[in-house]
C-alpha cells in the first residue's frame, strides 16, 4: 500500500476548544478511505486540514504537519492555491458558480490558464462533464445558469468543476447527504470509478455507504482517532470498543 | 364552536387594518405626489421644454426649456454614480474579502453610516471650500466629486449589505478549486451580486440626481449646456427651485414640469435597473 496523504501528529483548536488530538495517519494511494464517527467528532476538521481549509476559520491554530507526496503542505514557502488544486473538495450542499454550466467547468481551467497547454477549452469541458456523468443531460444546454440544474445535477457539476483541476487527490465533506437517493447512487458509482485514478477521501455519517465504498476507514471520537485500517477489519471487526459502540449505534 | 369576536379574532383583524392603512398612505403619497406635478406640470411641457435651452426672456415666460438642466443633471448624477461606484466596489470588496471581522472594517462601515446621514447642504458646504482649497470654480467637475461622495455612502452600504448575504460555501467553493481571493471577488462574488448592483447603482443615481443642495454652491447654474468639466452646469432640482421662485404663474408652471421631466427620469432609471436585474439575476446562486 503506497501512502499518498500522511499526517503527522496533527492538533487543531478552535479558540479555546480542541478539535484534533495528535492525528497521525497514513492515507492510502488510489483508495477511497472513508472517516466517520458522530456529529463533532472532528472528522470535517481533520478532512479541511488536508486541503488547508482550517485557515478560512479565523482563530484556528494548528500544529503538526500534513505530507502530500512527502512534502509538506504547512511549509511557509507552499502556496495554498496550488495545495488546493491538487487536492479537491465537495462540500456537503452543491454550490455551483453563479456562471453557465460551462462557465463552471472552465472556471478552474481559466484562471489556472490550463486550456492554453495544446487542448481546447471546448474538448475539456466536455470531457470533465462525462467523467462526471453530467454530459448527456447538460450537452443541448451548456450556457444556461448552473443553477437551473437539479440538486444532484449540481452535485456532479461541482465534481466535474473540482476534476477540471486536475487534482489528484478528492475530498468529499457527506457529499451525497443533501441528495435524494438515486443522485447519491449515482455520485457514490462515480466515485467507485474515480478511485483508479484519484486518491479519495469521504467523510460520512452513514454506515452503509461506508462500507459501500470504503476500502481503507477511520473512526474518530471527540477529536481523537480511536481506529483505522483497512475497511474490512474496521467495520467488520473493529478492535476497539467505542468503534464497536458506534458501529452497533449505541452513540 | 368558539365566538367570532373573539379578542384573538379582533387582535387580527384590528392589525390588518392598520397594515391597510399603511399601505394605502404609501401608494396615497406616491400618487398625490405625481398627481400634483403631471396636473400643474403637464400644461407646461412642450417640446421646446425638452429640446431648447433657455432663450432671452426665458425666465419671464418667454421662447425656450429646460434642456440645459436636463443635460446637467444627466452629467452630474451619472458622473457621480460612476465615480461613487469606481471607489465603492473595490473600499466594499476590500472590506469583506481582505478585511473581514477587523476593527478596521468596523470603523469603515461607521464612517459610511455616519456618511450617509449628514445632510446634503454639508456635503454642499465642504465641496466648496474644497473647490476654494483647490482654486476650482463651480463646475460640473466639481458637482460631480461633490454627488459623487453623496452617493458613495449609499452604494458602498448598499454592495457591502448584499455581499455579506452570500453564503460562505460560495466563496469556499472558489477557494476549493485553488482560486485565491482577488479571483473569487472578481468572478463570483461580483458576479454574484451583479442584479443587487444594479438597484444599488439606482438608488444612488436617484439620491444625486434629485439633489439640490449639493450642487448649488458647487456646480453652479447656467442657461448653456457644459462643453467640458470645467464649464458650470444647470440641474433639474435647481431649475425647479428658480423657477418656482419668480412672481410669474407661467414660469412657476414650468417648474412642475422640470420636477415632471425628472420624476420620469427616476422612472425610468428605476423601471431600467429593475428589467436589468431581472436578467442578471439568471446565473444568481440562491
Amino acid at each position: 500500500m503506497e501512502t499518498h496523504i500522511s499526517i503527522r501528529n496533527l492538533n487543531a483548536h478552535y479558540q479555546d476548544q480542541q478539535a484534533l488530538k495528535n492525528i497521525s495517519l497514513d492515507i492510502p494511494k488510489n483508495q477511497i478511505t472513508v472517516i466517520i464517527g458522530p456529529s463533532g467528532c472532528g472528522k470535517t476538521t481533520l478532512l479541511k486540514s488536508m486541503n488547508r481549509f482550517l485557515d478560512l476559520v479565523s482563530g484556528t491554530q494548528i500544529s503538526g504537519d500534513v505530507l502530500i507526496d512527502d512534502e509538506s503542505i504547512y511549509a511557509p514557502s507552499v502556496d495554498v492555491t496550488e495545495v488546493r488544486k491538487k487536492v479537491g473538495l465537495l462540500l456537503q450542499r452543491p454550490f455551483p458558480l453563479p456562471m453557465s454550466i460551462y462557465d463552471n467547468v472552465a472556471y478552474g481551467l481559466r484562471i489556472h490558464s490550463m486550456h492554453t497547454r495544446g487542448h481546447s477549452l471546448d474538448t475539456a469541458v466536455q470531457h470533465y462533464l462525462e467523467m462526471a456523468g453530467l454530459w448527456d443531460e447538460v450537452k443541448d444546454r451548456l450556457h444556461a445558469p448552473a443553477a437551473r440544474l437539479s440538486v444532484g445535477q449540481q452535485q456532479r457539476l461541482c465534481l466535474a468543476r473540482g476534476l477540471a483541476v486536475e487534482p489528484e487527490i478528492l475530498l468529499g465533506d457527506e457529499p451525497t447527504s443533501a441528495l435524494d437517493p438515486l443522485s447519491a447512487l449515482n455520485i457514490e458509482k462515480r466515485l467507485m470509478a474515480l478511485k483508479e485514478q484519484y486518491t479519495i477521501v469521504l467523510v460520512t455519517h452513514i454506515l452503509r455507504q461506508a462500507k459501500r465504498l470504503a476500502d481503507y476507514a477511520v473512526f474518530m471520537y471527540l477529536g481523537e482517532m480511536v481506529e483505522h485500517g483497512p475497511a474490512q477489519q474496521v467495520l467488520e471487526n473493529p478492535q476497539q470498543e467505542r468503534t464497536r459502540a458506534y458501529l452497533e449505534g449505541e452513540f | 364552536m368558539k365566538r367570532r369576536f373573539s379578542r384573538r379574532y379582533l387582535e387580527e383583524k384590528f392589525f390588518q387594518a392598520l397594515m391597510g392603512l399603511s399601505l394605502l398612505l404609501v401608494t396615497g403619497s406616491l400618487a398625490g405626489i405625481l398627481l400634483t406635478v403631471v396636473i400643474k406640470g403637464a400644461p407646461a411641457l412642450t417640446l421646446d421644454m425638452i429640446t431648447k435651452t433657455p432663450q432671452g426672456g426665458y425666465y419671464l415666460g418667454k421662447e425656450g426649456g429646460i434642456l440645459n438642466a436636463i443635460v446637467g443633471s444627466l452629467y452630474l448624477a451619472g458622473g457621480g454614480t460612476i465615480l461613487a461606484l469606481i471607489v465603492s466596489i473595490p473600499t466594499v470588496l476590500g472590506l469583506n474579502v481582505y478585511a473581514r471581522g477587523t476593527r478596521w472594517a468596523d470603523l469603515v462601515r461607521l464612517s459610511l453610516d455616519l456618511m450617509w446621514g449628514t445632510p446634503s447642504i454639508v456635503y454642499g458646504a465642504f465641496g466648496f471650500t474644497l473647490m476654494l482649497a483647490l482654486g476650482l470654480k463651480a463646475s460640473l467637475l466639481a458637482g460631480i466629486i461633490v454627488l459623487g461622495l453623496l452617493e458613495l455612502p449609499i452604494m458602498a452600504r448598499a454592495v457591502d449589505e448584499l455581499i455579506r448575504m452570500i453564503p460562505e460555501e460560495l466563496e469556499e467553493s472558489s477557494f476549493a478549486l485553488g482560486a485565491n481571493r482577488f479571483e473569487t471577488a472578481l468572478f463570483v462574488i461580483l458576479r454574484q451580486i451583479l442584479p443587487g448592483l444594479a438597484t444599488a447603482i439606482l438608488l444612488a443615481f436617484g439620491r444625486g440626481i434629485g439633489d439640490a443642495a449639493s450642487v448649488l454652491f458647487t456646480a453652479g447654474y447656467t442657461d448653456r449646456i457644459p462643453d467640458s468639466l470645467m464649464a458650470p452646469a444647470a440641474s433639474l432640482p435647481l431649475a425647479v427651485f428658480f423657477q418656482l421662485n419668480t412672481p410669474f404663474p407661467e414660469v412657476q408652471q414650468r417648474a412642475y414640469a422640470a420636477a415632471l421631466i425628472l420624476t420620469v427620469i427616476v422612472l425610468l432609471t428605476s423601471l431600467g435597473s429593475r428589467w436589468l436585474a431581472g436578467r442578471l439575476g439568471r446565473y444568481t446562486i440562491r
